[in-house]
């Protein structure tokens, strides 16, 4: 993240700021918390980052300038989650974003329909991507963001976002489809 | 095997972020590769697996009232802002109001000399918020029109015109009742990608106007119309084109 986005954090913030945030950024809270639920894995743990990560945007909100109030929250939240993870979780970062997307044969709609129509099934394949994919995803088909959006908030150059989530739809068809949980998480 | 659409362009089509031009160049080579056909099944199956999963997890009440005392205490003149957390609607409402920026005075600008809506944008903003407290958002939880719209059926003097745009991308939630402007008024629900989409409905004898411009307050938009004799307020925090979007549908 470019450091000029966030600013200074060092101004003292008012009454004037603090209402400007709740009718800004904080009809946001929803999006911090799942993108932090996604990147974690944990509700307990979530909990904690989102709070950290809301009351960090506050401190840095003199340097927002206006604009997409929801992506730039996001991008706040997710670098509060990834210093988490480097300190908590460090062998979950490892793995290779730009590893080889290998062709591999289409998976049938029918097999994936039936896949995908378990809650729970859904919710372990997308837990075992690494985090670079499964953030791509949860932003793209929970939150609903545009590959713009997506590109502000991840730092990975728009050009690059629909290979991204090509790479991330693939590893979710193929951790819901052609791999039990273990073998999943062995691949990682 | 190895059309390399599908592990490009597809995805860029089916996230409506090819321009144009590329969308048509792929809906014609659609026509001829299947192996881009099936990967476009599957995709499609995947998203809405995943959009209809619930697996968006909203931010827990407890959470929020923590953030706003932590927000409280990094905050300067301590004497504005010790009232409590749950007070901000309310008083961001009664601001509104204080201003006396009426519906009415919003619109103004933009043309129209009719449309002066019987309630305010302060109350609209409260009622949509109100209806997102846990418990509070549906009387009738339902996806089937046949079933909300009878329900309103002898609760109200008027019955709304209930439609589902699932396939449109609008999910019918459910219905219900609530006061506006000290009228009861229907509220419709619906969801896009996970956020609510509140429609209020009330009778008018007021004419026809078109869909009104949008109004942007505390992170909500909303769009007003009047159609064959109903007054209609569309209000979510989904972006203003999706909202337009639902406006259109329901103006049909
Ligand atoms: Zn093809």
């Amino acid at each position: 993240m470019s450091g000029s986005d966030q600013g200074k954090g060092s101004d003292v913030l008012d009454a004037q700021d603090r209402a400007r945030f709740e009718q800004l950024v904080l009809p946001h809270l929803d999006a911090a918390f799942n993108l932090a639920r996604w990147l974690l894995k944990s509700r307990a743990d979530c909990e904690d980052v989102a709070q950290e990560a809301m009351l960090r945007a506050y401190r840095f909100f003199r340097g927002f300038h206006g604009g997409d109030a929801r992506a730039w929250l996001l991008q706040i939240v997710r670098n509060t989650c990834y210093t988490w993870l480097e300190k908590n979780r460090p062998v979950e970062l490892m793995t290779e974003f730009d590893e080889e997307l290998h062709p591999q044969p289409s998976t049938s709609p029918e097999a994936l329909a039936i896949a995908g129509d378990n809650r729970e099934r859904l919710s372990r394949a997308l837990e075992t991507l690494p985090p670079r994919f499964r953030e791509v995803l949860v932003l793209r088909e929970l939150e609903g963001c545009s590959y713009k959006e997506i590109a502000a908030i991840t730092a990975i150059p728009i050009g690059t976002v629909m290979s991204a989530l090509a790479r991330a739809r693939q590893r979710l068809q193929r951790a819901l489809t052609h791999s039990s949980p273990q073998e999943a998480s062995r691949e990682l | 095997m190895s059309c390399d659409f599908t592990r490009t362009v597809l995805h860029g089509y089916l996230d409506g972020e090819l321009d144009a031009a590329g969308a048509a160049e792929f809906e014609s080579h659609l026509e001829s590769c299947r192996e881009c056909t099936t990967a476009l099944g599957a995709e499609e199956s995947l998203r809405s697996s995943l959009q209809r999963s619930g697996l968006y997890e909203n931010a827990p009440v407890a959470l929020r009232k923590k953030i706003r005392a932590g927000l409280d205490a990094a905050t300067a003149s301590p004497a504005a802002l010790r009232i409590p957390a749950w007070r901000w609607l309310a008083v961001a409402a009664a601001i509104l109001l204080v201003g006396s920026i009426s519906w009415f005075a919003w619109w103004r600008p933009a043309r129209d000399s009719a449309s002066t809506a019987p309630f305010t944008a302060a109350e609209i903003i409260d009622a949509h918020v109100r209806s997102l407290q846990p418990g509070h958002l549906t009387d009738v939880a339902s996806t089937d029109n046949h079933t909300v719209k009878p329900w309103f059926d002898g609760k109200l003097a008027f019955v709304p015109p209930v439609k589902n745009f699932a396939d449109e991308g609008f999910q019918l939630v459910g219905g219900r009742l609530d006061v506006l402007g000290g009228q009861n008024v229907a509220a419709l629900v619906y969801s896009r990608r996970k956020h609510i989409i509140n429609v209020f409905v009330l009778p008018t004898k007021e004419p026809d106007t078109p869909i009104h411009p949008p109004g942007l307050r505390q992170g909500y938009q909303w769009r007003h119309w009047r159609r064959q004799g109903m007054e209609y307020c569309a209000i979510s925090d989904v972006s203003d084109s999706d909202l337009y979007e639902l406006a259109q549908l329901l103006y049909q």
